[in-house]
Parts: structure tokens; C-alpha cells; sequence
């Protein structure tokens, strides 16, 4: 049983980090700020979620605080990206070229 | 009158806000002594009087059994969601030429409750290729890596409407 929850655990926890990675690698590959936020925010939520449960495969002790852990963060992440965007677009951070299109500035214009 | 009505929902979410904060630090403490309990009081105490407006979890939430129901198949979809998102930005970041086409699009929500509509933004933001940028009332901008749509309605379709059912139901 202990060896079964050793090996569940350990996959979690390589999963967690793979997904971090990649989150790593699409903040250096991506064009502009609002990209790369989009990149980090998913990764970094999955990521740390899949290797908080992978420890507690590891440590079933300590399951309760991790699934806290796991519960403030699934709030709190997606929130300070939300306002790091909100701040870098109303600072006027530089977007991609490849940017289609944006309604928010469209609406602010049209603003007095 | 109008006054009076307003003063009490923000008694009726400090209560909320307060026993929130106080369960979370009973679990994150794992015991009951008295010492531990009386920090955790004085502390949840204090953060509700000062945030008269904090949202908490449970604020908000309508105490009916659909409510519970929708709560739990939201859970449900919302991690199908993340799971997908994660392997979608995956697949665009390990491609040579990045396959993106971002743009931020308008979209409108039918929530009302404040609570709603911060869940309803947190899960855009945790889906496949999209990030809330703004909240204006009704409308919400959001940054799509991909965008599928601009029109409003077809984008309202595409990213609200997954998780807007589930939210109306446990929050309004």
C-alpha cells in the first residue's frame, strides 16, 4: 500500500514540475506581458497543485495543510493575475504584433 | 430604511468572513487548545471589522441543495478545464512557430452577486487561452491567446457560459 502511494506520489510530483516547466518555458517563448501571464497563471496553478498532491501521497500526514495550501492558492493565483494584467494594460504595456484586436482600448476611447 | 438593509448584510458577511477565517486556522493548526483558538479568534475578529466588504468563500452562497450540487459538478468541470487548459498551452509553447493569435474580446455575464463574478473571473482566467484583464459591471474583458470570436455574444458562448451555469445556480 505504502509503495503504491510511493509510486502515485512520485508520478504526481515529476507531472507538477513537467507542467512548471513548461510554464517556465512559455514565459520566455511568449510574444507580450498579457501571454506570458497566461502562461505563467495556468502552469503554475496546475503544477503546484498536482505536486502539493503528489506530497501527500508522499506524506499523508500532512494532507489536511496542503489541501489548504492547495484551496489558497486555487483563489489567490488567478486574482493577482487578473490584476497584474489589469495593471499592465492600463499602464499601456506593449502588445504582440499578432494582436487582433482589443475592445478594452476601444471602449476606454471612446470614454470622455 | 435603505441604510439600515445595507448595514446588516455587512454585519451578516463580517459573520461569514469571520467563521471562514476561523475554520481555516482550526485546520491549519490541527488542534483545539485554548491558546491556539483565542489567537485565531482575535485575529479572524479583527481582519471582519476591518473588511466590512471581504468576500469570503461562502458569501453569498445560497443555502439550497441545487446550490450544493452545482458546487460540486463546478468543481467537477473547473479542474476538466484546468487540466485541458494546461495541455493546450503546453502543445502552443512546444510548437516551433508559436501558434498564437491573441486579442482581448468583450464578453457579458448574467451573475449578479459579487461573489459570482469574482468566481466567474477566476475560472475564465484558469481556462483554455483565456485572462481576464478587466471587470466593468456586467462585462468582462478578456485576453484570449487564440480568438475564435470577436462578436459579443458568440464569444459570451464560447467562454462564460460553461461555468455561468453552475455559478448562477450557487451564487445568483
Amino acid at each position: 500500500m505504502t509503495m503504491l502511494l510511493d509510486i502515485i506520489g512520485g508520478l504526481l510530483l515529476v507531472a507538477g514540475t513537467a507542467f512548471l516547466l513548461f510554464g517556465g518555458l512559455g514565459l520566455v517563448r511568449m510574444p507580450d506581458v498579457f501571454n506570458r501571464i497566461q502562461a505563467g497563471t495556468k502552469a503554475t496553478t496546475l503544477g503546484t497543485l498536482l505536486t502539493l498532491a503528489g506530497a501527500t501521497c508522499l506524506q499523508p500526514a500532512w494532507g489536511v495543510k496542503l489541501l489548504l495550501i492547495g484551496l489558497f492558492l486555487l483563489f489567490t493565483n488567478p486574482l493577482s493575475s487578473q490584476v497584474l494584467a489589469r495593471a499592465a494594460h492600463r499602464s499601456g504595456a506593449g502588445k504582440s504584433e499578432k494582436t487582433s484586436i482589443d475592445r478594452l482600448e476601444e471602449d476606454q476611447r471612446k470614454k470622455p | 430604511m435603505e441604510t439600515s438593509d445595507k448595514a446588516e448584510s455587512g454585519a451578516h458577511n463580517q459573520v461569514i468572513l469571520f467563521t471562514t477565517l476561523f475554520l481555516f486556522w482550526i485546520m491549519l493548526n490541527g488542534t483545539l487548545a485554548a491558546d491556539t483558538l483565542l489567537i485565531g479568534a482575535l485575529a479572524s475578529l479583527s481582519i471582519a471589522l476591518l473588511l466590512p466588504n471581504g468576500l469570503s468563500f461562502f458569501t453569498e452562497l445560497q443555502d439550497t441543495p441545487q446550490a450544493l450540487v452545482a458546487g460540486v459538478r463546478y468543481y467537477g468541470y473547473f479542474f476538466k478545464e484546468l487540466v485541458r487548459s494546461n495541455i493546450k498551452l503546453t502543445a502552443i509553447v512546444l510548437t516551433r512557430d508559436l501558434p498564437i493569435q491573441p486579442g482581448i474580446v468583450k464578453v457579458r455575464t448574467k451573475l449578479k452577486s459579487r461573489m459570482g463574478r469574482l468566481m466567474l473571473a477566476n475560472s475564465i482566467t484558469l481556462t483554455p487561452g483565456t485572462l481576464t484583464v478587466e471587470l466593468d459591471g456586467e462585462w468582462l474583458y478578456v485576453h484570449w491567446v487564440t480568438v475564435e470570436s470577436t462578436d459579443i455574444d458568440a464569444a459570451t458562448a464560447k467562454i462564460v457560459s460553461g461555468f455561468e451555469r453552475y455559478l448562477e445556480v450557487m451564487y445568483g
